[in-house]
């Protein structure tokens, strides 16, 4: 394996250090990075690429690195976008037919972040169509595989993301996560996934699922290398009034501090007993949580019994307002002003019901008619505003649950990455599957995955959750874990 | 709550803008009423008094100065129109003709 090899499959820390001594070009390990793609082309990871762009990118980045003038950390590092987040003059599909030939006419705010910070993006990754999934299996490229096993699932809804920074594609892709869909993944798949605070990180240029709930975070290699991509994206943007307009921490800069500082001593983590159930879990991923939790407290935090009392009412909660808020988002999409349209309307309604028809998925169809069916009138009163308020009752166990805790621990998911169509033909179970990440997208909570071992030769993620615009403390905290017991699972086993 | 029947998919349908076939109204049907058997778990919790949340985050609704800014190109805000004349979208004809 080549040094520039090496680097690709090691943290985006490392590549930093690597192009700052000059041991390696930008333009060499963009190059190494679409020759890992094409090389793992069978995991269906990535659906586009923009190879002449990115080249040229890296080396007006290699000239600012010799200078010694790099915009930022991410100045000449390979970088992915999940196929919702838009970039000016690329495809942005959302793993649909109805925007299959849509190319989008700006930026997202986060790709213009990034772009200025000079990170190379390389292309776009797969996803559950509209973000609709938690297998990425529900697209029109075919399902993703996960690397570590390629009959099993990376998970979903930003799978593609998971699957490319597991595999060593690039050392950072970009998800978005409505109800888990960066934390499983990641989970799933054995890298790092950050979800923020609601309004943390500018929705302009997302595709918009449920409004109330997506937020756009990074997956990577380390915790470490999370903060770092936080401190680019994160920060008040006019375009979305949702965007919180607080002063930004400087995430990294308080990672490295708090290195200084030690112990984790003072901070106390709640485990919400209502999360450390046996018979929901999989022996091996209570195992290995539980091995974590040692590990923490021998860095000094403490541990409590906590009681979050609504769980088991947050996937109801999730789907009812989840879907409510995507009938009205996907109402846009009519075959008029982009998109997919039917061919030979006979009048503008015959255009609106076949261009949606044959443009959406069973899945996609799905969620807009429960979104429909609960926002009727006689039904809005006893699905929406009844799941809206049990909303509330779920955020106010936080809260309750924040006053004597600095954080909370718990697993990802109940289960390590399921076959590929297992769960396909049951929707329910599915949604199910999303049963300890859709609280955080519900409370508005930040909230880490990060990989704390194996459980049948699969990756098994811990979950930190902390208090709204609590990223800090979850980030130490992760952070501490990575640097006294380095869980991270390297790159998975390759059959030659 | 309440039983969903088909003819409650059909209506649906109809207002979401999607035009079914009988197989998807029976499937969906049954994938409904399965999804609204488990959402029916809300019904048993009290939320007498509780405010609804509608945010991820409350944030009163941000004003900005009424300043004309550079809108997005005409041409490329029409760019990934399937149908379009100059800088306008083109539909069908939506009145239907005298006589």
């Amino acid at each position: 394996m080549s040094l520039v090899e090496k680097l690709l499959a090691g943290t985006l820390g490392e590549q930093r250090e690597g192009l700052d001594r000059r041991d390696i070009s930008a333009r060499e390990l963009v190059a190494a990075s679409f020759s890992r793609i094409t090389a793992r082309e069978s995991l269906t990871a990535v659906v586009s690429r923009r190879d002449e762009a990115a080249l040229a990118s890296a080396e007006a980045s290699d000239a600012r690195i010799m200078r010694g003038e790099p915009l930022s950390k991410l100045d000449g590092i390979p970088i992915l976008l999940k196929d919702n987040i838009v970039q000016a003059g690329e495809p942005a599909t959302c793993a649909s037919r109805i925007l299959g030939n849509f190319v989008s006419p700006y930026d997202a705010f986060v790709t213009e972040r990034l772009a200025a910070a000079g990170a190379i993006i390389v292309g776009r990754t797969n996803m559950d169509e509209f973000a609709m999934g938690s297998s990425t299996e529900n697209s029109i490229y075919g399902p993703s595989h996960n690397p570590w096993d390629e009959t099993r699932t990376c998970g979903g809804s930003s799978g593609g993301s998971a699957a490319a920074v597991a595999a060593g594609m690039v050392p950072l892709a970009f998800g978005s996560d409505t109800g888990g869909s960066i934390r499983q993944p990641a989970s799933y798949c054995g890298v790092v996934g950050l979800k923020p605070s609601y309004g943390r990180v500018s929705r302009w240029g997302l595709v918009a699922f449920a409004s109330s709930l997506d937020q756009i975070g990074p997956l990577a290699r380390s915790v470490s290398d999370c903060a770092l991509a936080l401190d680019l994206i994160a920060g008040h943007d006019a375009k979305d009034s949702t965007s919180i307009p607080e002063d930004i921490p400087n995430w990294s800069g308080d990672l490295e501090k708090a290195r200084a500082a030690g112990s984790l001593d003072g901070l106390a983590i709640g485990l919400p007993r209502e999360y450390f159930v046996e018979e929901g879990v999989e022996p091996g991923i209570l195992a290995r949580v539980r091995e974590a939790i040692t590990t923490l407290e021998e860095a000094g935090a403490s541990f409590e019994e906590i009681s979050l009392p609504h769980t088991a009412y947050t996937i109801a909660t999730y789907y009812l307002i989840a879907t409510a808020e995507a009938s009205s988002n996907l109402a846009r999409f009519d075959g008029v002003r982009y998109g997919r349209r039917a061919e030979q309307p006979k009048d503008l309604n015959d255009l609106y019901e076949r261009s949606r028809s044959e443009g959406f998925s069973a899945e996609v169809k799905r969620r807009i008619l429960l979104g429909t069916y609960v926002l009727s009138a006689g039904y809005y009163d006893a699905y929406y505003v009844k799941a809206q308020r049990v909303r509330t009752l779920i955020r106010r166990d936080f809260e309750a649950a924040f006053e004597s805790c600095d954080a909370i621990l718990t697993p990802t998911t109940p289960e390590v990455a399921f076959r590929l169509g297992s769960k396909s033909d049951d929707p329910l179970s599915m949604y199910l599957s999303d049963v300890y990440t859709v609280s955080a997208n519900l409370a508005g909570l930040p909230a880490l995955s990060m990989p704390c071992g194996m459980s049948e030769g699969m990756p098994v993620g811990m979950q930190l959750l902390g208090p709204p615009l609590g990223e800090a403390a979850i980030l130490r905290i992760g952070d501490a874990y990575e640097r006294r017991c380095d869980q991270s699972v390297g790159l998975p086993p390759e059959k030659s | 709550m309440s039983r969903i029947e088909s003819k409650d998919l059909t209506r649906m349908a109809v207002l979401a803008r999607l035009a079914l076939g009988e197989d998807e109204i029976s499937s969906m049907t049954r994938d409904l009423e399965q999804i609204l058997g488990y959402v029916a778990t809300l019904e048993g919790l009290d939320t007498e008094g509780v405010p609804p949340t509608a945010q991820g985050f409350e944030l009163a609704t941000p004003l900005r100065a009424d300043v004309p800014e550079t809108p997005i190109d005409p041409e490329l805000a029409v760019a990934n129109a399937p149908a379009r004349q100059g800088t306008a979208f083109l539909v069908p004809k939506v009145l239907e003709e005298e006589g």
